[in-house]
Order: C-alpha cells, then structure tokens, then sequence
C-alpha cells in the first residue's frame, strides 16, 4: 500500500492528488491507520466556513431499529432521504440501464472504437527476464509495406524506479527486467502487418542472471533485480508499496506497525495459534484486454481509453506529453472490466499516442491475451500470522509479517484484515515486498485482503475450535461490527450453519463441510467527483459526468438517482458519462465511485428541480416553496389537487434548457465508518481426486444505503466468483529456468466457468451513515472476493479435518495435503 | 499467424489432389487454427474438407460402427445407438472441450490433435518436437505438473485426445486413402510414441486424408464407460481419464479393456489391470486392485505424482461406472 492515511485524511487530500504527477492518487485502497489523524483540524481550520444548517438524518441498519441523526450539514444541501422503503427508485431492483446496448451488442467498447485512416498497433516486448539492451534494429520493420510508424520506448511505467538511478549505467534503452516488459511498438494499416512488423524488431541483449521465486529472491547472493533500493508509487487504484523503507538484496521493507505491546500481548494470551500461509500470484484476467484508441491532433489528443480513470488517463497524458489538461480528451463509454489494473495511460497508452503522433493518424492499441496476463497482477504472499487469547477469547495479541512478491512492483501488503477487522489491544504488522524478475503487481479488488484474509479468517477459525467455540458465535464476542452482528444472525437464520457437524464427520472419500469468513473495507471517498444535470424544455432530463461505468453499474445507479428526485423512471433519464469533456469524476478504485458520485448527481438534480420550481412558479400561480414532486407528478403543496406532469411544467421554462452543476460535498461527520461481510460456504471435498465442489454461498453484505439492490447483488455475485475463482483455480505459473509466464491464455491460466457456479444467495443488509446526500457507498472490494478463499478453507477443514494453507485448492495442493496429513496420522494438523 | 492460401474441396481427389507441398488438411479447424495463431505451424495452405460429401456420418451395421471422419463430436455424443452401445465413446465425444467446440470439432480431427504440452505450445520454447535443436525436454527439469506420468522420458507431453482412448478400448480402425489408395490402420497401430519419433505423433503419412473410422460391433454383455479429471469442470484438460470396456457374463467380467489418454505421449491400454478384471466379479476391491496395478508403471516427474493417484481414481471409479455399479461421477468433468 503506497500511502497509510485514515480516511479522513484520505478525503481531506482527495483534492491535491489529482493534481499530483502521474500514478501519485491516493483516494484508491491505501489502508487507514488506527491513529485519528492530526492533520484533520489543521486542513478543517484553515477551510472557508461554510453555512451550514441542523438537520435529522436517517441512521442505523433496518434490523436493529432506525434512529434519526443529528447533522450539521451545508446549507444548500439537499433534504434528507427516508428510508429506502419510503422511496419510488433508490432501492428497487432496477435492470441494467444498458444491458440491452450490451446483450445485443451495440455498445462500443474501446476495441470496437473505429475511426476513419485508424492504424493498429501492437506491442513488443522483452522475450528475455533480465538483460541490458545493446541495440534495437527496427529497420526492417520499418520497411514492411504498410508500417506507418515504430516507437522505441524510453521510459517503462508502472514499475518501481530506483532511488538512486545512478546504481545503474545509464544507458538508451530501459533495462529489462521482466519477460513480457514493453520495449516498443508498431503501427500498421492493418493487425496482421502491425503482428508481423513487430516480429521483425530485432532486440539485441546481453542476458542477466534472474530469479523469479519469491523464496529464492530472498536468499543471499541472489540475483538482484534493482542493484539498490527502488520504490513504486500506486495508481489511482492503490497498489504500490511504502517508501524510504529499508531495502536489503530483493527485500524491501518492513513496513512496520506497532499497536499497544504485542510481547507482553502474547505473554497474557492462554491460547495462541500460529500458522503459515501461502497465496499465489493472480492475474486480472479482464474480458477486455488493456488498450487504447488515439487520436493525436495538435489542438487536441482524443483517447478512446479502457479504462477505471478517465481523469487518470487525463492527468498521465498531459504529463507525459507536456499538454495542458483541456487538450486531452478520454472516452470510455463502455468498459470491458479492469478490477483495478486499467488506471492511467499506462505503456501501452504511451505508446499509442506516440505512434498516433508519429504516423498522423489514429492507433488503436489493445494488448493481446498474453501481455494482458503480464502486465498486472495481485501479488503471491507468503504469511506467518500468530494471534493470543484469553481463555474466554478475548483476543490479547495479533503478530502477522508477511513476505510477497509483485514482481518488478511493491504493493505486496497483506496487513490490512489483521488490523481492521478485530479489536485487540496489542499488534504487531510487518509487511516485506520481494523483488523477482516477473510482471508487475498492481491494484486489485481489495489489494491485500484476499491474502490477508485467508490468514487471518482461518486462524480466527482455529482459534475458536481451540476454545471449543462455534467459529460464528467467537465472533459474534469479538468483532463488535454492528453490520457483522446484524449479517451473522442472517447465516445463523437461513443457512445450515447450525447443523454444522465437528470436523472430519464423513468416512467415505466425499466430505462435506461448512464454514463462515469476513470482511473489512474502507469508506474512501473521492472529492474529484461532478455533475451536471439539465432539464429541457420538453421535459428530458441529462446527467453528464466525466465518471466512467467499469460495467458495475454506475450509469444505472445515477439514473435512479436523477429519476428519484424528477420522480421519472429511470430509464427516461438521459446518462452521458465516461468522456472528460463532462464535469470530473472520480476514478474507480477502492469502491470508491458510488459513495462519491451519487451526491453529486443528486445535488445537480435537486438544484435544477429548485431552478425549475423558481422559474415555473408565477406561471403556475403560486410560489416555488410550494411546489414539490410527489409520486411522479408536480403538485403544490397546500393543494393536491392541483397537479401537473414534469413535461406539462418544464414546458413552461422561459428558456430551452437549465441545468446545474454539482460537486461532491464533504463527508457530514468525521466518524471512522468501515462496510464488511460474512460468507457462508458450503462445500463437498472429493478426498480421492482433490477437488473441491462449492455446493452453496449465502453472503450477507452491506454498502451503505443501496441504491440499486440489482447492481449491488451482481457485483456481489461476481466478487464470490472472482473468490471461488482464486481459491480453487487461478495461478500464475512461470517457467522457473526461462523466467516466461508459462499459462498466460485462458487455456491454462483457469478460470471458473459456467459448473463451477454454486447456488448463491445474497442478503443486503441496508447501513444508513448520514454522511451524504445519498448515503450510497461501493461494494466492488468488500463483495466476496475477500471471504471466500478463507471461508471455503475453514469449509474444507470442517469437512477433512485438515487446513488449506496454500492456495489454489488444486487437485495437486489438495492430494498433497490430505496425503501429509495421512502420513503425520488422520486428523492432526499440518501445514500444506 | 502466418499468411496462407485457402482452398474449399469438394470431393476427396480434389482434396488430396491439393495436398503437398507445405499444404495441411482443415476440417473443424479447432486445433489447426489453434497452433497456427501460437506460431507452432506456418502452413502455407489450408485445404478444407468440411464440404466434401460422404465424409459425415453414423451408419450402424451388423458388423459395427461406421463413422466418417467429418462426423462431429456431438452428433455422436447424441447419437442414441452410440450411447447404447458404444457408451464409452459418447461419453467421450460429448465431454470433450465445450459445446460449441464439439459442435465444430470432427472426430478425425479429434485424434488428429497436437499433444499438449506447454512448451511445445508455447513459440517461446524450442524443442525437438518442433524439429529444434533443444536437446532436452523442457518439462523434465522445468513445469510439469500437467505432464505426462508414464513414458515420458524422451517427451512428457500428453496425448490430448479423448475419443482415442474408447477407440483403442473398443479396437477400432482408420480408413485413410492416399493417391496411392486406401489403407486401414488399427488404433493400437496409429499413434507413434516419442521415443519412435519426436515428429509424427501418428502413422498419417503426407497427402493422406482419414476418411471414416470402424468400430466393431461389441460382444454380447458389453458395457463401456469414459471418465475424465480435472481442476474444474468447464472447459478444462483432464488430467486423467480412463476408457473401461467390460465384457460381462453376468456378474464375471469375461474380458476387459483400459485405457488411459492423458498418462502418456500416446493412449496407453493396461494389460496387468486388464488381467486383474479378466473371470472376476467386480466389485470396489477388484477395481481399486486393477488401478493398483495399472499404476504400477507410473514414473510421475517432479510435480505430478498427485496424477498417479488421479488415475487410480479415474480408472477404479469408471471400472465400477461401466459395470454399473456406480453413477456418473460428480468429480469427473466435461
């Protein structure tokens, strides 16, 4: 995690960031600290005061009773919403507001984009993992019929730089560190020349020793990747590692964390279970690979981006190129899926407008399968996690020092569940990044809590056996969660938790188990987020926002937002987004966009329904304070009778068109606000062939207020996917003597498919905040692919008897263990 | 990929009349198109022989099977006489890849396929297979946990074909025609094994063209089963299988037939497993007995011992399918 800031913090500086040079943001997933940051009244002091008016917001969760909360809000904020129960859109399921433009498949993704003299261009990269460059020879391709123009990159991106870039002679060309590491590209009238230009580039090396292992990378005389200290910054999405941190040989860090004193923690502990973990390497895998159409022109550069930042893109282009801001225009109007890896213009972006400026004409630039494997990835871990309780299970310590690596990046955390999740007194966090020469790590949903989750939730588990408590009803005493509480009684009451049966009760080579895992994400919210919304004179209604739709929903959730306030349908309003023409919006990172945008989108609509009130009240007879909308229809207040339609009203403005344009306000309250989950798995282990069948997930999630239950749930059920997915099946698998990435296609690289889908079942579980005109907030990390892989182990060993330490659960890591166990005699622990 | 010609063919002389000279044969084009977009082959022409006439077809006769080469796998995993009679080979056929690739996948392709292995599939990584000059075999000291586990010494790539294995159980033949003719070639004849030649993985010769494939009609009390094991269900490569074929006398099993795909460079028939079942009753003991003795030849290479013990799995579990004494395994994919 570059960047350790609380989330008040986080906001206070949302700001800047955007300001800051290429790959600086913060607002994505850094992880907040437990001390209450000081800088807080210092920036709030020196902030122009703002009016504010006392108002009583909706709070708590359904379940327990809603309370009303005192607010002291700006004064030209919006009135408070009820509960979802009480509204006509925010709330209701609601389909897809471009599903049909997907299915049937007009919508244009960035692959799709054409324009007319387009090139296509395609990449060259390293076919060696670790080598200087002697020379590069693209006379040839140069010379093939159709080539319109060959870049040689300068610069590599996304990767840590040294500190000192004097350890290394300099040279032309960038070193090669990774196999699959960009070194340049061409540009073609067609694909097929553009492949068969980029074979004729001639890249001479002179090959360097390389290590690709995390555990071989940490012994002495390995070779080094960096010959010094070298930091990354992360991108928008989190990712990227602390800097100034010690580095020694590929070892940089610790990152080290003390809480409270976790010695004396450990010396009261009656109980303590220690184990080691192990996680591998996962690539993003997105259905759209990574790319980009550019249009250089001098006044402007268009950047037809796959992208989760349109500001990003933005902000690295202008930096890059040295362009003023307003001369870069990206659009994204439909995304193909970046779960944290597509942010800024990344080498493949670079590379394309350089070949769009070179040949005069548009490049399109999509990586293809296997440099899409390469180019990001979550980072592997290897994790020793001690915990100590009491006798009553009070938890007394927490140790967790983690080693990962993320290749030729850092950001190989995994600290973030240990410290957020449970209470306890004493901690202790030393994270360690390991250089090897492989792809870069980057953001990825919930960077770090998969890993750290898998640790900690199982040792919870084991913890619990150990005091002879029921795994959910230990945390029920130590997670003090009121989301949590309210989720776990929803397993409690409509799954089989309580048939669950003591570990191991099968005889046959089929055994069943059951078991729970949790989850901790952040409200981080992002102050670059804006709207416009207009009314015209015929009654439609527009949203404009530069905020990109990654496919989770973004435009259907402002849809029924607008549609809530104009109380119109949702698919009557007008959605323009992902073009950064429009007002900014947030980058989509760390579940960030809901929670941000949604306030400004309804502010903008609350503000023209004012403007609209104001300018049709004389015409109607009576005054704009008593005119509301009710059930789809303007009426007036003091007499119902009188009631018009929107189109009636709005064909009344004195002009074509008002609009106004809204920026997200400040969170209402400094409170540290955290959104979790609890898993339920379900599963059969087939001891004899090592596969792991996932018969049934019941997830209880909360985000917040929901706005589109539909959106929320498929976001859920994709996070569980992605989760069984990593759990049973995806791994990086390099080949250890070439140093390539042996299964980058989604032939070898697995994927779940359509059988490996459980019965799933979902339960929202509504957290009103009073932080926000709308109260929404994301789900994308928290929404499964945390839990799952340390639910489905804690299932497995209630149904074997034996911990999954290691993943994937393959037939070959299952077999292994359950045959150790055997070994070691049925039943006892061991370490897979 | 490579630029090529493209020719359509709509009768087999025309076809072979196109062969030669760096021209390869596309029927489904699965596989073929597969390693020309990886760059293992740069063929210089493409013949299609989807359209030629006579080609397609189930045909039961008194004496057997009839299948034309173009047949595709899922006419006859659907086939209901298939499924009758030659229920090793439906199951086979149509737990193959996905539904749209059997759709297109012909069973002479099908056995056609290039072995898997990911460094022969991979441009990166030279090899003999590949007429290289790599003297090793990247998989013995390199990633092998998808690799063969018998015979592979030479190359542990693994036969990646899964109507071959019913076929050989069944003791099934090829009809290939040539400009010089037609010959038949028995399946436990067809596939050539590593350590004959690093090369052809087959007996095809160039310029010859499969024209059907013969199953013999089975013995009264036959039943037959083919199972496969993977990491997931959807569109996975087994990592085991096992193709059973039990001549049953009541509850005695007069005669037996196992076969296995993906243990070796070549489908591999187990005679000690098959002797093991030959006269006896069978039952969990005998079957987990026959795997016992199957594996015996089994030499797993550093990362693959867990498959000796996957096809221990595979073959008790289908010995005990085909003499109907288990269901379909839920753990078995496709």
């Amino acid at each position: 995690m570059a960047i350790e800031l609380s989330e008040h913090e986080l906001e206070q500086q949302q700001g800047a960031s955007q300001e800051k040079s290429r790959a600086k943001g913060v607002e994505g997933e850094a992880k907040p600290t437990r001390e209450v940051a000081k800088k807080d009244e210092q920036s709030a002091a020196t902030k122009p005061a703002v009016p504010t008016r006392a108002d009583h917001f909706v709070w708590g969760i359904p379940q327990n009773g809603l309370e009303q909360k005192q607010r002291h809000v700006p004064l030209h904020e919006p009135p408070p919403l009820a509960a979802n129960a009480e509204l006509t859109y925010i709330g209701k399921p609601t389909e897809r507001y471009d599903g049909p433009a997907k299915v049937t498949g007009k919508a244009k993704y960035t692959a799709d984009v054409h324009l007319p003299g387009m090139l296509y261009g395609r990449m060259v990269d390293a076919s060696v993992p670790h080598a200087r460059i002697i020379s590069i020879d693209a006379s040839a391709a140069e010379k093939l019929p159709g080539v319109r123009a060959v870049h040689i990159i300068e610069h590599v991106y996304g990767v840590a730089q040294l500190r000192n870039p004097k350890q290394e002679l300099s040279s032309r060309y960038p070193l090669v560190r990774y196999a699959g590491q960009p070194i340049a590209g061409v540009a073609a009238i067609s694909q097929q020349i553009a492949d068969e230009a980029a074979k004729l580039i001639k890249v001479q090396y002179e090959t360097m020793r390389f290590v690709i292992d995390r555990a071989e990378a940490r012994v002495d005389g390995a070779p080094m990747v960096f010959p010094g200290p070298a930091d990354e910054a992360g991108s928008a999405g989190g990712g990227g590692g602390p800097k100034g941190v010690p580095q020694t040989g590929n070892v940089h860090g610790p990152q080290r964390k003390t809480v409270g004193d976790p010695h004396k923690g450990f010396s009261e502990a009656d109980i303590t279970v220690e184990g080691e973990y192990f996680t591998q390497v996962q690539t993003h895998s997105a259905l759209e690979t990574h790319g980009f159409v550019v249009d250089w022109k001098p006044e402007e550069v268009t950047v037809y981006a796959s992208t989760q930042g349109t500001s990003s893109v933005r902000n690295d282009m202008a930096d890059v190129f040295k362009l003023r801001k307003p001369q870069v225009r990206v659009i994204t109007e439909f995304m193909g899926g970046g779960f944290g890896a597509k942010f800024g213009a990344g080498n493949e972006g670079v590379v394309a407008a350089n070949l769009s400026r070179k040949a005069n004409a548009p490049v399109k630039l999509m990586l293809d399968r296997r440099q899409e494997h390469i180019v990001s990835n979550r980072p592997d871990s290897h994790q020793k996690l001690k915990i100590g309780a009491k006798l009553d299970g009070t938890l007394t310590a927490i140790e967790l020092v983690s080693y990962g690596t993320a290749g030729v990046g850092t950001g190989a955390g995994t600290a973030g569940p240990a410290t957020n999740m449970y209470k306890c007194p004493n901690l202790l966090t030393e994270e360690y990044d390991v250089f090897t020469n492989a792809g870069p790590g980057a953001a990825f949903r919930a960077p770090g809590h998969p890993q750290g989750c898998f640790a900690l939730e199982q040792a919870i588990d084991e913890l619990a056996i150990k005091l002879e408590l029921d795994p959910l009803t230990y945390r029920e005493k130590i997670d003090e969660n009121p989301a949590r509480k309210v989720e776990r009684q929803l397993i409690l009451d409509r799954t089989n938790w309580s048939k669950r049966r003591p570990a191991g009760s099968d005889t046959g080579p089929i055994k069943y188990g059951m078991g729970i895992a949790q989850s901790v994400w952040y409200r981080f919210v992002n102050m670059n987020s804006s709207c416009e919304v207009r009314l015209s004179r015929d009654g439609s209604v527009e949203l404009m926002s530069a905020v990109q739709d990654l496919g989770t929903g973004t435009k259907t959730m402002l849809a029924i937002i607008v549609a809530e306030e104009f109380g119109i349908p949702p698919a009557s309003v007008i959605i323009r987004i992902g073009d950064t023409r429009f007002p900014i919006g947030p980058d989509s990172g760390g579940s960030v966009t809901a929670g941000s945008i949604t306030p400004a989108a309804r502010n903008a609509a609350y503000e023209v329904k004012q403007k609209l009130f104001a300018a049709v009240a004389p015409k109607l007879g009576t005054t704009a304070e008593n005119l509301t909308i009710q059930s789809g229809r303007v009426i007036f207040k003091d007499d119902a009778s009188k009631s018009y339609s929107l189109k009636q009203v709005a064909a009344k403005l004195p002009t074509d068109e008002i609009s106004a344009r809204s920026t997200r306000v400040a969170e209402y309250s400094k409170e540290k606000i955290t959104y979790g989950g609890v898993d339920y798995v379900e599963l059969a282990v087939d001891t004899e062939t090592g596969r792991v069948h996932i018969q049934k997930v019941f997830g209880a999630h909360d985000c917040g207020r929901p706005i589109n239950p539909t959106g929320v749930i498929s976001q859920i059920n994709g996070g569980i996917l992605q989760g069984i997915s990593y759990a049973l099946f995806e791994q990086r698998i390099m080949d250890r003597n070439a140093g390539y990435m042996l299964n980058a296609n989604l032939d070898n690289y697995k994927i779940l498919g359509a059988r490996e889908v459980p019965e799933i079942e979902i339960a929202l579980v509504e957290n009103y905040i009073a932080q926000s005109s709308t109260d929404a907030a994301g789900i994308g990390e928290s929404a499964g692919i945390i839990t799952l892989a340390a639910a489905i182990a804690n299932a497995f060993y209630n149904a074997t008897g034996v911990r999954m330490r290691k993943l994937p659960m393959t037939p070959a890591h299952v077999l292994d263990a359950l045959g150790r166990s055997r070994e070691n005699g049925n039943g006892r622990e061991v370490q897979a | 990929m490579n630029r090529f010609a493209y020719v359509d063919t709509k009768t087999i002389d025309e076809a072979l009349g196109q062969l030669g000279g760096g021209a390869v044969i596309k029927a489904g084009g699965i596989d073929l198109l597969d390693l020309m977009k990886d760059d293992i082959i740069a063929p210089s022409k493409l013949v299609n022989i989807r359209n030629i006439s006579g080609l397609n077809g189930i045909s039961i006769q008194k004496d057997g099977l009839h299948l034309g080469s173009l047949t595709t796998l899922s006419e006859i995993a659907a086939h209901p006489d298939i499924r009758h009679s030659y229920a090793a080979l439906a199951d086979a056929a149509g737990h193959a890849a996905t539904p749209q690739v059997r759709n297109m996948a012909t069973l002479g392709g099908n056995i056609m396929q290039r072995p898997r292995c990911w460094y022969f599939r991979s441009s990166d990584f030279d090899c003999k297979k590949k007429s290289g000059t790599s003297d090793e075999c990247h998989a013995h000291a390199g990633e092998n946990q998808y690799h063969a586990v018998m015979n592979n010494g030479t190359c542990a790539m693994v036969h990646p074909s899964s109507t071959a294995v019913p076929l050989l159980a069944m003791d099934a033949t090829v009809e290939l025609v040539s400009k010089a003719g037609k010959r038949t070639v028995a399946m436990r004849d067809f596939f050539v094994p590593p350590e004959k030649s690093l090369i052809n993985e087959t007996v095809v010769q160039p310029g010859e063209l499969i024209t059907g494939i013969f199953v013999p009609a089975p013995l009264p009390g036959t039943r037959s089963a083919y199972q496969k094991y993977g990491e997931k269900e959807s569109f996975d490569w087994p990592l085991a299988d096992a193709g059973v074929v039990l001549v049953m006398d009541g509850s005695h099993c007069k005669r037996a037939a196992i076969v296995l795909g993906v243990a070796a460079p070549t489908p591999t028939r187990c005679a000690s497993a098959e002797a093991l079942l030959t006269g006896k009753v069978i039952d969990e003991a005998v079957a987990r007995s026959a795997a016992q003795a199957a594996m015996q030849s089994a030499t797993p290479l550093s990362q693959n011992s867990y498959k000796t013990q996957l096809f221990h799995t595979a073959i008790y579990r289908t010995v005990l399918l085909a003499a109907g004494q288990m269901q379909r395994d839920p753990s078995s994919i496709g």
